[in-house]
């Protein structure tokens, strides 16, 4: 007999770390003790997107959608649900604190979203090829195999106007027609999982949740371009995506859909897996290529380009995770279908990570176009605990900030650069108030100049250069000419450094001098850091007047530094402060000020 | 395993497809809902949701979802089933055997016709609240 009900249970990372795997097990031996394996079906599936709320079980054909659910919960989720068709109300997803629980498609998080890449993830079983083959998965590789030509797939990507979502936005076509047109008897085709942003985990999910996606545009790619070989370089430090994508390797493999001769065609391809051990130039494709060949990972001088000799010198056509998981939707469904969704120069949707200050954090996927204030406001929720909305910065260490006033452009590959940030690969942390923008800055900064390879004097020298201003400004060392010196060295490492490492690393800083120049020029002339982020320049004191002696800062201060008995004026003592803030937040006498 | 060919993986798909599309929750444009409450489950309702599932399953049915629920207030009737379609009012049908659910599959959500004489039609309006 067929199941009659089926239990979803999300295996991404996320969710694994909040005991997804023992909620599936435990799951797993509630149905049996009840003797209903035959009826029920436990599926653990990749992410379902709404990580905030995590770990998420979806019981369907009922769609009810149980959020933060623990181990011990099974038991009732099982002998309530699933035997009775009860309901666990206390477990369900309820929104705006309403009393109403919302099933799966009302839910705003989801409502904007238009699901491509993410099109099996949270659905399938990523284990299991018989899964992905029945959504359609490896049909795009059979037409490939037995109705295109490698001109055809060609063409039907330049119709669908794919371009890379590592971050630069190269048309994905004409990277293959210039490894496709070059004599070669070695061609190669590797797959960038190397995701190095802070706060992004869109390339990690899709391996989680829909391996097969990946190996399957591969060998397409393979197939288009005359490679018999791919690689896909990817960090150690995914160990659950590197074990889907090894479980998928193989089932793929022992069924012929990788391998010598696949689907009894001439055509060949295998994929092997390269660990990288986490460095972030190494997302940059040469880097890339040099950490795969055993070399030291810093960028080669392009060109040549990698489309023409890439690894080991042979041409090589190199895409980002979710520029592959595309492919076989385009092949599938036309890239005439494609080019429907998304604006005029950025077809197709967009993965984001949002993180930082949202209320929902977690993987979204909108049509290119989609306004940022549809991101922040309607699928994330907005921002907790009442606070303002002060900016989201996108493209990670390589991008910008982008602004209030700004909420409203559509978000796509033209619109970002004109604000002078990037799409990136798509990580998007959203920043309150209590954000300072300098530091914001630093931060980044701190990032590029761990990770710069050293190779070139202008990333290596520079980054550190205007670290060290920023620095000296967040200390209360800034000068007027500070933001000078930031725009001449920033400028010369966008047009002097070997790769986009550090061309872009300048980026933030510059990004705060074009939208936060107040903040910024309040921090060099005023000494004054208005979020209270930079300790350096702030100092808390006890209003006399207002003080009452509750004590309740002095049993607050971590130090302790303060001083004072019961219902005598507190004081702090200023020598000992570590600026932690908490006694401004624990008064609820407005007796302790920031200055 | 063997490797596949082209018509494997083809056949693969097909048989692995309806499995997945009855999962799907997307797809649905009709439902089946099975009253499990004690009586409805002693009146024989899990031999009603296996012959509802065997039978759209077997003809292919993947646009309906079949979905259990408690006692639907009808125990006189037991096992019950309401029947939700996209152009017909929802019924509530009374002593389905499995029988009369491939009837119901047949003339009601392919025929579009109702099975008569097993009309119980909705619960008193008091017990649905404001639906």
């Amino acid at each position: 007999m067929a199941y009659t009900q089926y239990v979803l249970v999300c295996g991404g990372t996320g969710c694994e770390s909040s005991k997804a795997d023992a909620i599936y097990r435990n799951l797993i031996d509630d149905v049996a003790a009840r003797e209903m394996q035959a009826d029920v079906q436990i599926v653990k599936t990749g992410c379902f997107g709404f990580c905030e709320k995590g770990p998420i079980v979806k019981v369907l054909p009922d769609e009810a959608f149980y959020v933060e659910v623990k181990p011990e919960d099974t038991e009732e989720i099982v002998a309530e649900h699933l035997v009775k068709g009860r309901t666990v109300e206390r477990l369900l997803y309820k929104e705006n604190e309403s009393k109403e629980h919302a099933k799966i498609d009302d839910i705003s998080f989801y409502q904007k979203q238009v699901r491509v890449v993410l099109r099996n993830c949270g659905f399938i079983d990523p284990e299991n090829i018989d899964e992905y083959i029945a959504r359609d998965g490896y049909l795009a590789l059979e037409r490939a195999l037995t109705e295109l030509s490698p001109d055809q797939i060609i063409e039907e990507l330049k119709v669908s106007g794919l371009r890379g979502r590592g971050g630069a936005g190269f048309p994905t076509w004409r990277k293959w027609s210039f490894t496709k047109a070059v004599e070669s008897d070695q061609k190669y085709v590797v797959c960038n999982a190397d995701e190095g942003d802070p706060g992004a985990y869109m390339d990690r999910s899709i391996l989680e949740g829909d391996p097969h996606s990946v190996l399957e545009a591969m060998a397409i790619a393979g197939y288009t371009c005359g490679a018999d070989k791919g690689f896909i370089y990817i960090r150690a430090e995914y160990p659950l995506a590197i074990g889907r994508l090894e479980t998928a390797i193989a089932q793929a493999t022992e069924q012929g859909l990788l391998g010598k001769n696949i689907l009894g065609t001439d055509f060949s391809f295998e994929i092997e897996i390269r660990l990288g051990a986490g460095a972030f130039v190494c997302g940059e494709e040469t880097a890339l290529l040099e950490s795969i060949e055993g070399e030291r990972g810093m960028p080669r001088v392009r060109p040549p380009f990698p489309a023409v000799k890439g690894l080991w010198g042979q041409p090589t056509v190199i895409n980002n995770v979710e520029t592959w998981a595309n492919i076989p939707a385009i092949i599938t469904r036309g890239g005439e279908w494609f080019g429907k969704l998304g604006t005029e120069k950025s077809k197709g949707t967009k993965v984001f990570a949002l993180t930082g200050k949202i209320n929902n954090s977690g993987l979204v996927e909108v049509p290119m176009g989609t306004p940022l204030r549809d991101i922040i406001y309607n699928i994330g929720g907005g921002i907790p605990d009442g606070k303002a909305f002060k900016a989201v910065q996108t493209g990670g260490p390589s991008g910008g900030v982008i602004t209030a006033e700004f909420l409203d452009t559509p978000i796509d590959y033209e619109h970002l650069q004109e604000l002078g940030s990037i799409m990136g690969s798509g990580g998007m942390i959203v920043m309150d108030e209590d954000d300072c923008m300098v530091d914001v800055a630093k931060f980044y900064l701190e990032f590029t100049v761990e990770e710069s390879c050293g190779k070139c004097a202008p990333c290596r020298v520079g980054g550190r250069q205007i670290y060290d201003v920023i620095d000296g400004i967040t200390k209360g060392r800034g000068k007027p000419e500070d933001v000078q010196r930031i725009e001449a060295i920033g400028q010369a490492m966008q047009r002097a450094s070997l790769c986009g490492l550090g061309q872009t690393a300048p980026n933030p800083a510059l990004s705060i001098i074009r939208y936060f120049k107040d903040e910024l020029m309040e921090h060099i002339e005023e000494g004054k850091c208005r979020a209270g982020v930079c300790t350096a320049l702030v100092r808390y004191d006890i209003l006399e007047d207002k003080c009452i002696g509750c004590t309740l800062c002095a049993r607050r201060c971590p130090v302790p530094c303060i001083d004072g008995e019961r219902k005598q004026v507190h004081v702090i003592d200023q020598e000992r402060c570590i600026k932690c803030g908490e006694c401004f937040a624990a008064c609820k006498f407005g007796a302790v000020v920031r200055g | 395993m063997a490797k596949l060919s082209l018509d494997d993986l083809r056949k693969l798909r097909e048989a692995k497809r309806k499995q997945m599309d009855q999962r799907d929750p997307d797809n649905k444009t009709a439902e089946v809902i099975v009253s499990m409450g004690t009586s409805g489950i002693a009146a024989g309702a899990k031999q009603t949701l296996a012959a509802f599932v065997e039978q759209l399953q077997a003809k292919g049915l993947t646009n309906v979802s079949v979905r259990q629920v408690g006692g639907m207030g009808l125990e006189h009737a037991e096992p019950t089933v309401e029947v939700r379609t996209e152009d017909m009012p929802s019924v509530i049908y009374g002593k389905v055997d499995g029988e009369t659910a491939s009837r119901i599959v047949d003339e009601h959500i392919v025929g579009k016709k109702l099975v008569d004489e097993h009309v119980y039609d909705r619960p008193a309006a008091d017990l649905m609240g404001d639906q």
